[in-house]
């Protein structure tokens, strides 16, 4: 405990020795003031924040506290949200992927309608943007999700005999106000877009949630300069990443299959390459077992790699039918 | 947007220069290179490069809509809430409406099962008057196959809506609405296409139809030029879609599932060796859809239209608003009409597979009824 103390000490006294060095004159009592000036604000710090050895880093230990307060945006599937850790995680970049038609966008939907779930039932009471570069956000469908969502909502609240007021914030147009849908028409554009997001959130604070559906689309098409597709894409990432951890925020990019020849066979791939597959810190695979949607946890560094089934019904994602089955026989 | 010029973004005229100098044109030039590229081309700091990017940026992109709007200008400014109803009823149900404006409707079936009625069926719908329930405006008709006929077109006309094809004049206004092109290479499409903007644009068009998309692809070189030219359409296409709000419908081919084709994952695989004896049952006798994977992710409603066990289906195949159901239908003089109209759901494999079996005894006697 000492041995910190000073340490924290010195290196605050570093500090002022290092400004002393270039311009600052001052007499020695002040001097001496101003040290102890520092050396409580560090040692206020330290409380929350452990001695900083440069701006910006971070010991592991402050990490963990704030792992352990991650907040999670269910995706209404109660097999996937436990894979997944709780649901998708703030201030993470998750990657899902999957064949036409298996769920992809559905998902995006579900999770932008979620995010709002209001703080007193166990959710963020969020916003959303969901970026299009595909034109597959359908509104109609929006309004059928959001509604199931309030209806479960309504239920547990009946249930719970509480929280009667929030019934009457929660009313299907209030959840589409707090979709913002941005239209990507270009790889230019949505490379601009990730730009300008920054700004954007800053404006609106509550948004907390990124969906970009799809990443693959205009970056499949528009490029003949591979590995200069890959420096745009993995800067895009890298933006990405910022973002998330800047505003504390989940970022879901959807992408798309391809396929590739491995040991001898065509298999089922993530497009984008090796190198993008990188980029994200999750990766999660949407794929067909038999008569079931199924997701693959393909790369975390924190889930243990984990499948689980799911469904999508008119009222949203939701637990297969043959799972709810098997719970009730038990 | 994309190529909106630098010096028009208000850019601080010193780094306006500064990019006009080293070629950096319009914002795409400045967008499609790393921030770091453009350091070292530029040769200024990065504080101004992030500054210079983050005001480009913000010009060229997209405005914010919430879904509220969406939703509301839709049901205001649009007929019938941005649906174009097919008049299936189970099928319009599920499509909320019908196929749904600004999205790329795609049809895929066997040869002679019925996307080229559909089509006519719905080129009639897009032209009919309001009062009807149509969206009273032009048609394109872009007739890669060379199948469009229009006594058939008039028949299905005559029988569907009697009551407006009886009148005098009207068969001939109505038809006369529905422009087709025959283009007989994709470069001669490609050229087309830009005059088709340009019609859009100006004139009431009020659905495309292009029949079909494989048979304008699959004349070209294969490979991975063919998948960008393809590329390139798609793109273009569903912008014009999205721009003009105007229903897509696009046909496609099928092709027989060649060995084993992909459909497992890598850990899927390694999961089970039971997934090849999947692959192998798949083999036999099941059709896919042509022009691959990069197109199925790129269509936003694939209908699928099959026959099994003498009977015909269509199938609802990617939808991002219903799940997918299958309706049973036959083809009658006034064109596709449906059986029943609540869908059984389906699952797994069988979604997007497409079977034609028992087509020929169905078609004969079909095919009596046509005659």
């Amino acid at each position: 405990m000492e041995k910190k103390e000073s340490s924290r000490q010195i290196c605050g006294k570093d500090r002022i020795i290092a400004l002393e060095g270039t311009d600052l004159d001052v007499p020695e009592s002040k001097a001496s003031e101003i040290l102890k000036y520092v050396s409580q604000t560090s040692r206020m710090d330290g409380s929350s924040r452990s001695p900083a050895t440069f701006d910006g880093a971070q010991t592991a230990w402050a990490m963990l506290s704030e792992e352990n307060f991650l907040p999670c945006i269910t995706t209404s599937c109660l097999d996937l949200d436990n894979i997944l850790g709780g649901g998708m995680r703030c201030r993470e970049v998750t990657e899902i992927g999957g064949v036409p038609g298996i769920g992809k966008t559905q998902i995006g939907i579900q999770l932008a309608v979620n995010v709002q779930i209001p703080i007193e039932y166990g959710g963020l009471g969020g916003q959303a943007i969901y970026i299009d570069t595909e034109g597959s956000f359908m509104v109609e469908r929006v309004l059928q999700i959001a509604e199931a969502c309030i209806e479960d909502l309504s239920e547990y609240a009946h249930l719970h005999k509480d929280a009667q007021d929030c019934k009457v914030k929660m009313h299907p147009n209030n959840i589409l106000q707090n979709i913002f849908y941005f239209r990507v028409c270009s790889y230019t554009e949505q490379i601009a877009l990730v730009n300008y997001l920054d700004k954007f959130v800053t404006e609106h604070k509550s948004v907390k949630i990124i969906i970009l559906d799809s990443v693959t689309f205009h970056f499949r098409q528009e490029f003949d300069d591979m590995a200069r597709r890959t420096r745009l894409l993995s800067e895009m990432a890298l933006k990405f990443m910022r973002l998330s951890k800047k505003f504390g925020l989940a970022v879901v990019m959807l992408n798309q299959v391809t396929t590739k020849f491995i040991d001898g066979s065509f298999q089922l791939t993530l497009a984008l390459g090796d190198s993008w597959s990188h980029m994200c810190t999750n990766r999660i695979i949407l794929y067909w077992n038999n008569n079931e949607r199924y997701a693959f946890i393909d790369k975390s560094p924190s889930l243990k790699s984990a499948s689980a089934s799911y469904s999508v019904t008119s009222r949203g994602i939701r637990n297969s039918s043959s799972s709810s089955k098997r719970i009730k026989m038990m | 947007m994309a190529n909106k010029l630098i010096n028009e973004t208000g850019l601080p005229k010193w780094i306006a220069n500064i990019f006009a100098a080293r070629n950096i044109i319009t914002a795409k030039d400045a967008l499609s290179i790393t921030e770091f590229e453009l350091m070292e081309l530029l040769d200024v700091g990065l504080a101004e490069v992030t500054s210079a990017i983050a005001h480009i940026s913000e010009v060229v992109c997209p405005p914010c809509q919430t879904a509220l709007y969406l939703m509301e200008h839709r049901v205001q400014h649009e007929n019938l809430a941005g649906h174009l109803p097919t008049r299936l009823k189970g099928l319009d149900d599920a499509l909320c409406g019908g196929i749904p404006f600004g999205a790329l409707t795609e049809l895929v079936g066997p040869a002679g099962i019925g996307k080229t009625q559909f089509c006519l069926k719905l080129s009639l719908l897009a032209s009919l008057p309001p009062q009807c329930g149509g969206l009273d405006g032009r048609v394109i008709y872009i007739d890669a196959e060379s199948k469009f006929i229009s006594k058939r077109l008039i028949e299905i006309g005559l029988k569907s809506f009697p009551e407006i094809f009886h009148k005098k004049g009207m068969a001939q206004e109505m038809a006369g609405r529905i422009l087709i092109f025959r283009p007989t290479s994709l470069s001669e499409f490609t050229e087309s296409l830009h005059q088709i903007k340009l019609l859009i644009l100006q004139q009431q068009v009020k659905l495309l139809i292009i029949d079909s998309m494989a048979a304008l692809a699959l004349g070209e070189e294969s490979g991975a030029s063919r998948q960008q030219t393809l590329g390139w359409h798609v793109s273009f296409i569903k912008s014009l879609a999205e721009f003009s709000r105007i229903p897509v419908v696009v046909t496609n081919q099928v092709r027989s599932q060649i060995g084993y084709e992909a459909c497992l994952y890598p850990f899927q695989v390694a999961q089970s060796d039971a997934g090849k004896k999947d692959n192998a049952a798949r083999y036999d006798s099941h059709l896919v859809a042509a022009l691959g994977i990069s197109w199925a992710h790129a269509v936003t409603i694939r209908l699928v239209l099959e026959a099994k066990s003498g009977q015909r289906f269509i199938k609802l195949s990617k939808s991002p608003m219903s799940p997918p159901l299958a309706f049973r239908f036959k083809i009658n003089s006034s064109g596709i009409v449906l059986l029943d109209n609540i869908g059984m759901e389906l699952k797994g494999p069988d979604i997007n597979t497409i079977h034609f079996q028992g087509q020929n005894t169905l078609f004969s006697v079909e095919g009596e009824k046509l005659q």
